[in-house]
């Protein structure tokens, strides 16, 4: 077992994944639940009924001011001033060879205010690197980790049950709100997910979430863990950073190319633009497995390419992942090879998601 | 199975094995603690008949949804049986660990290894 579990971060709803008897494990700093009754049957639920994780650990960045766009504009990868009020939108966070340090979404709470969503192992870094660029702007960054817990309630049912519980109409897809959910003031909906299915994420106080969350398990949330997170995003084909995207990938490389606008100028934006222009050596797709075997982060693929993120899909029941491979190889349908812990297995090029949309 | 539970006719191993002893003849399989620590098996990749397998070393790897783990012999010998049933069912690790579950069955090159092995009592003592 990991030494030192005392140091680790905990999260408001602690008790209750305890309570629930979740298995918690250290990630990022924080020590989180990974799964309660079972990873396939919390995926199951998330994709037919509705699920809720604990997403606490995940970071929150403010940046106000009269420059606030404008700081946001050189630092995120897409259009910030397309971002309507209310509005949200992804993005990367790249240094200045393209490599990407982040992938984010960034919401506006106001005009000239904006709450960026951080992944938890990268919210120091992109907070210094936030502030770093700021010196000369009229804009403020502010760290606003501590100020929030986060839910995500996911799954086809996901919208109904919460809004049984909010006072008012739930924000559409990539738009945010404040509501009054399970008696709480203000908590921060969001229409956004990391599962491939339909939903919203809760931002909350910290001394607010275990309310909330009560109240959401009471409706019928299945709790989901961290296990059944992952498995979720690999069918759907989300990045993971650490896994997917990291400072050596460009994120033309990573097909991320549709969240970079080069023409706003940010920081990266000419490596960016080299790279679509002459292309990549390598590509980020989707796989399958063909027969047998379960392909892991790191696996080689013979004769070049790695695969950065694999699991066994709880809804195909085959190995599923993503995986870098040279351009040449990366149309649907191409077979190719992985080296599984020193047995060779078949896999094929497969599209965005892994799993049908229409179930 | 929900509930831990540690077999009294069974030897086990500090890795998490268990071993039935039938003359010269062992079936391996892992512990209630070992598939509940893996969560749900789905795939269970079968060894070789014929193959030799030594104590403390790998003879095959369970997968769970999160992550591969090998298996380790808890003792000496040759496999001469697989049990098939996992390559389509290897969830029978998860819901009966102890009967359809198992895994292999070894012909015992140094039967006096089963001395080595732990009784069900100081296994669970291991475990707490």
């Amino acid at each position: 077992m990991a030494a030192g579990t005392e140091t680790l971060k905990r999260t408001p709803l602690r008790e209750r994944h305890v309570a629930a008897g979740a298995k918690l494990v250290p990630f990022a700093g924080w020590e989180m639940p990974v799964q309660y009754g079972g990873i396939r049957e919390e995926h199951i639920a998330v994709r037919n009924d509705v699920g809720v994780f604990d997403v606490s650990h995940m970071g929150e960045i403010e940046t106000s001011g009269p420059q606030a766009e404008q700081l946001l504009q050189r630092l995120l990868s897409n259009d910030v001033s397309k971002i309507a009020e209310r509005g949200a939108q992804y993005s990367v966070l790249c240094d200045e060879r393209g490599g990407v340090l982040d992938d984010l979404f960034t919401y506006r709470l106001g005009p000239d205010r904006f709450l960026t969503v951080t992944n938890a192992s990268n919210h120091e870094s992109d907070l210094a690197w936030f502030e770093r660029h700021s010196a000369n702007v009229d804009a403020t960054v502010t760290d606003r980790i501590a100020d929030f817990a986060m839910l995500a309630v996911q799954g086809p049912r996901a919208r109904a049950l919460v809004q049984d519980l909010t006072d008012g109409e739930l924000p559409k897809r990539f738009t945010t709100v404040e509501r009054t959910v399970a008696g709480v003031p203000d908590v921060l909906v969001c229409g956004t997910g990391y599962t491939g299915e339909d939903g919203v994420e809760l931002l909350v106080r910290p001394e607010q979430a275990p309310a909330v969350w009560d109240a959401v398990t009471a409706a019928g949330a299945t709790p989901a863990g961290l296990g059944a997170r992952d498995t979720l995003r690999i069918e759907a084909c989300f990045h993971l950073y650490g896994n997917d995207l990291t400072q050596d990938r460009n994120p033309i490389e990573a097909g991320l190319g549709w969240c970079c606008k080069e023409d706003t100028g940010f920081i990266g934006a000419e490596a960016v633009r080299k790279a679509r222009a002459n292309g990549t050596k390598e590509k980020l797709v989707p796989f399958a497995i063909s027969g047998q075997g379960i392909a892991r982060q790191g696996n080689p693929v013979i004769g070049g390419g790695v695969v950065t993120s694999g699991t066994h899909s709880p809804v195909l029941g085959y190995g599923i992942g993503m995986a870098y491979l040279p351009a040449e190889r990366t149309e649907p349908g191409t077979a190719f090879e992985i080296d599984v812990r020193g047995k060779t297995r078949s896999a094929e090029v497969r599209t965005k998601p892994l799993i049908p949309e229409e179930r | 199975m929900a509930e831990a539970s540690y077999p009294s006719d069974l030897k086990y191993y500090e890795e998490h094995d268990w071993a039935r002893i039938d003359g010269d003849v062992a079936t391996f399989g892992i512990t209630w603690y070992a598939q509940d620590q893996l969560g749900e098996v789905v795939y269970f990749d079968l060894p070789e008949v014929g193959k030799t397998v030594r104590k403390g070393d790998p003879y095959a790897e369970v997968e769970s949804v999160k992550a591969v783990s090998d298996v380790i012999a808890p003792l000496s010998g040759e496999i001469i049986e697989v049990n098939e049933a996992l390559s389509s069912g290897p969830e029978a690790i998860n819901d009966d660990p102890y009967e359809s579950g198992w895994m292999v069955r070894v012909r015992m090159s140094d039967p006096s290894e089963v001395d080595s092995l732990m009784d069900a009592a100081a296994y669970e003592e291991s475990l707490s």
